[in-house]
C-alpha cells in the first residue's frame, strides 16, 4: 500500500511556475519568477532572508494568492482546481502548523482525515508515517510538551501524510541542534526515494549536502538554477592558487614574470614583509610545482601554497550581491536588505527566529560543513 | 469538513471552554427558572429564557473568540488552507462545531418545561418553540462572533468586538425609538445611508466617477420623491431599522405566543450572510 506512489517516472513536470509576481503594497516580494520542477529530485531554494522563498512556497501551496502569474501542480492550476492541486502537495511551513493541545497521534489522525486519506487506510498510513519519522515513542504525548526537534518532525509527518508526490519544506532545519539537523537531513533523503522534495534554506551547507538541484533566489528573482556542481563551475576560472611569499611585492613580481602560464595575479603586501598572491592560470593549469621550483631557485621562501576551488558559497554570494549592487550589503554577507524589504506578514514569522538564524549563518555555517 | 468539525468539537471539550460555556448558561438559566417558574409560579419557561438573553452577550464571545483568531496567531491556518478542503467547508466545519456546543444547553432547556408540567399547568408547545427560536438566535450570534474572529489575530479583540456588536443588537429595539419620525428626518437618514454606501462603492472600485454618479442619482431620486410625496418618508427610519430587531422573533413567541416565520427567515439569512462574509474575509487575506 505504501509503495503505491513510488516513483513517478523521472522527468515528469510536477510543478510549473509561470511568471509569478507577488506584491505587498508597493514592495515586490516575488518578481516574475519562472521555473519547473520535475519528479524524482530534491530541489533546494537558496536565498538570503527576505528573498521571497517563503512567499513563493506559500503561493505554490495555495496559502497565498499571486498578484500575477500562475502555478500548475501536476497540470492543475492551484487557483482554478485548488483541491486537485493541493492533493499532490505536502507542505511544512516555516513554523510547523501544530495544534498544541492535541497528542501526536490525534494530530496525525486529524491531518490524515483532512488530506482525505481513505478511512480504511488511515490507521496504517499514520502508523507508517510515525515509524518513518521516528515518532513512535512520543505518539501519545501532547504536542506542546515536545522539544523543537520533535515538533519539527510532527510537522514533517503531517506533510508526508497522504503520500503526496511533492513535499515542500520551508527551512526544515532552522532552530534545530546539529544532531537533529543531521537526522532531519537523513529523513529528507529517505523521503526523496518516494517523493519529489523542494526545500528552502539560507544555509549553503545544507543545500549542498541534500539537494540535487539548486535554485538561487535574490530579491524575488531566480538568479541561477543548476546542480550544485555546475553552479560551482559557473564562474569561469574558478580555480585560484594562493601563495604567501616572504618577500616584497616588487621582488615577487620579478619572480613571477618568469612563468608564462599565469593569466592574472593579485598582490596584497602584508605588514610583516610577506606578500599574499592570488594567481589565475591559463586553462586552469595546476602550476604549483613550477611555482615551488621557481621560488626555490630564487631563494625566496614560500610560507603557503594552496589551490583553492570556488565554492557554492562564493557563487551564492556573488550572484545574490550582483543583484543588489550595494557595497554595504557585500560586507555583511547574506544579510541582504532583510529588514527594510520584509513584508509585514512574513516579519511576523521571521523576526522571532532572527537571532538564531544569524548565528547559524555566520558561526554555524562552518560547524555544519565540518559535521 | 467532517475532520475540522470533529477536531473543533473535541478542542472545545479538551480546553474547558465548552464545559464552562454550557455550565454558565445552564446555571444562570437555573436561577431564573427557580425565581420565575418555581417560586413565583409563572407557567411559561420562555419567560425565564428571555431573561438570560443578556447572558448570551457574554457567553457567545467566549465561545467564538478563538475560532479563527487563534488559528491565525498560531499559523495552523496554513495547514487548513493548504489541505485539499475548500474554504467554505473549513468555515462551516468550525461553525457547526460551535453550534453543536450551543445545542447542548438548548437540549438541557428542553427538560425545564417538563418540570413545570410535573407541577401543574404547562405550555409545552409554546416553550419548545421559544427554545427553538432562542437556539436560532444564538446561532446568529455565533455567526457574528465567528465573522469578527476571522477579522483579527487577537482573541481579546475578537471577544470584545463581538460583545460590542451583540450589545448594540440587544439594545437595538430601544435605540430605534430615538430615530426621527418626521419625513424630513427620514430623507436625511436615507441620504446618510446612501453616502455610506457610496463610500463603500468607492473603496471597492476606486473609481470616483461611478461613486459620485451613484450619489448624485440616488440623492436626486430621494429628494424628488420627497417633494412629490413626502408622506412616504414619514416614520421611514424607525420602520426600516425596526425590521432588524433581532430579539423580536424570539420575544414574540415568548410573550405573545406568535410564531413569526419572517423572523426565522431573518435569522437564517443573517447566518448565511455572516458565514459568507467569513469566507470572503479569509479569502481576501490571501490576496492582500
Amino acid at each position: 500500500m505504501i509503495q503505491r506512489n513510488t516513483f513517478c517516472r523521472e522527468g515528469k513536470k510536477l510543478i510549473e511556475v509561470k511568471n509569478l509576481v507577488k506584491r505587498y503594497g508597493s514592495h515586490l516580494a516575488v518578481d516574475h519568477l519562472n521555473f519547473t520542477v520535475e519528479s524524482g529530485q530534491i530541489y533546494g531554494f537558496l536565498g538570503p532572508n527576505g528573498a521571497g522563498k517563503s512567499t513563493t512556497m506559500n503561493i505554490m501551496t495555495g496559502y497565498l494568492g499571486a498578484t500575477e502569474g500562475e502555478v500548475l501542480i501536476n497540470g492543475h492550476n492551484i487557483l482554478e482546481e485548488p483541491e486537485a492541486a493541493k492533493k499532490s502537495i505536502g507542505y511544512l511551513p516555516e513554523i510547523p502548523p501544530l495544534y498544541l493541545d492535541m497528542t501526536v497521534k490525534e494530530y496525525l489522525d486529524f491531518a490524515a482525515e483532512l488530506k482525505k486519506v481513505k478511512k480504511k487506510d488511515r490507521k496504517s498510513e499514520v502508523d507508517h508515517v510515525l515509524k518513518l519519522v521516528k515518532l513512535e515513542e512520543v505518539e501519545g504525548r501532547l504536542i506542546k510538551n515536545l522539544s523543537k526537534g520533535y515538533k519539527q518532525r510532527v510537522g514533517l509527518a503531517q506533510a508526508v501524510l497522504g503520500f503526496p508526490e511533492v513535499i515542500i519544506l520551508d527551512e526544515p532545519t532552522v532552530g534545530l541542534d546539529p544532531k537533529q539537523i543531521i537526522e532531519i537531513r537523513e529523513l529528507i533523503k529517505e523521503l526523496s526515494k518516494n517523493h519529489t522534495i523542494i526545500l528552502s534554506s539560507h544555509i549553503l551547507a545544507e543545500v549542498q549536502a541534500v539537494c540535487d538541484y539548486v535554485m538561487i533566489i535574490a530579491h524575488g528573482k531566480l538568479v541561477a538554477s543548476d546542480t550544485p556542481e555546475n553552479l560551482e563551475r559557473l564562474l569561469n576560472g574558478s580555480e585560484t592558487i594562493e601563495l604567501t611569499a616572504k618577500a616584497e611585492e616588487t621582488r615577487v613580481r620579478e619572480i613571477l614574470s618568469k612563468i608564462e602560464e599565469i593569466e592574472t595575479v593579485d598582490y596584497k603586501e602584508q605588514q610583516d614583509g610577506t606578500t599574499d598572491i592570488f594567481i589565475k592560470t591559463v586553462d586552469q593549469k595546476d602550476i604549483r610545482e613550477k611555482l615551488f621550483h621557481t621560488f626555490a631557485e630564487e631563494h625566496c621562501a614560500l610560507l603557503k601554497l594552496n589551490l583553492s576551488r570556488i565554492t557554492l558559497e562564493d557563487v551564492f554570494l556573488k550572484l545574490t550581491q550582483e543583484e543588489t549592487g550595494d557595497p554595504e550589503q557585500k560586507k555583511s554577507g547574506f544579510h541582504t536588505g532583510k529588514f527594510d524589504s520584509e513584508p509585514d506578514t512574513e516579519s511576523d514569522i521571521e523576526i522571532p527566529e532572527e537571532p538564531s538564524v544569524s548565528t547559524n549563518e555566520e558561526g554555524g555555517e562552518d560547524d555544519e560543513s565540518d559535521l | 469538513m467532517k475532520a475540522i468539525y470533529k477536531r473543533e468539537l473535541k478542542s472545545y471539550f479538551d480546553s474547558m471552554i465548552g464545559y464552562v460555556f454550557i455550565a454558565f448558561l445552564v446555571a444562570i438559566t437555573g436561577i431564573y427558572f427557580m425565581v420565575y417558574n418555581l417560586n413565583m409560579g409563572y407557567p411559561y419557561f420562555s419567560y425565564a429564557l428571555n431573561s438570560i438573553l443578556f447572558i448570551m452577550l457574554v457567553a457567545v464571545p467566549v465561545l467564538t473568540m478563538k475560532c479563527f483568531a487563534e488559528e491565525k496567531k498560531s499559523r495552523t491556518d496554513q495547514l487548513l488552507l493548504t489541505a485539499p478542503v475548500s474554504l467554505s467547508q473549513i468555515v462551516l466545519g468550525k461553525y457547526f462545531a460551535m453550534v453543536t456546543v450551543f445545542a447542548v444547553p438548548c437540549a438541557i432547556y428542553a427538560v425545564f418545561p417538563l418540570i413545570i408540567e410535573s407541577q401543574g399547568e404547562a405550555h409545552i408547545g409554546i416553550d419548545y418553540m421559544a427554545i427553538l427560536a432562542f437556539f436560532l438566535l444564538g446561532c446568529v450570534y455565533i455567526a457574528i462572533g465567528m465573522f469578527l474572529s476571522a477579522l483579527t489575530e487577537s482573541q481579546i479583540i475578537a471577544a470584545i468586538s463581538t460583545f460590542g456588536v451583540l450589545l448594540v443588537l440587544y439594545l437595538w429595539e430601544g435605540l430605534v425609538d430615538f430615530l426621527p419620525t418626521s419625513a424630513m428626518g427620514g430623507l436625511m437618514g436615507i441620504l446618510a445611508i446612501l453616502t455610506v454606501l457610496v463610500i463603500g462603492i468607492y473603496q471597492m472600485t476606486k473609481n470616483w466617477v461611478i461613486a459620485a454618479g451613484v450619489e448624485v442619482l440616488g440623492a436626486a431620486a430621494a429628494i424628488g420623491t420627497y417633494f412629490a410625496k413626502s408622506s412616504l418618508f414619514d416614520n421611514l427610519l424607525p420602520d426600516l431599522f425596526g425590521k432588524f430587531i433581532l430579539t423580536e422573533p424570539f420575544t414574540n413567541i415568548a410573550f405573545t405566543h406568535i410564531v413569526d416565520i419572517s423572523g426565522m427567515i431573518l435569522y437564517f439569512s443573517l447566518i448565511f450572510l455572516c458565514v459568507f462574509l467569513t469566507v470572503q474575509t479569509i479569502q481576501k487575506r490571501r490576496w492582500s
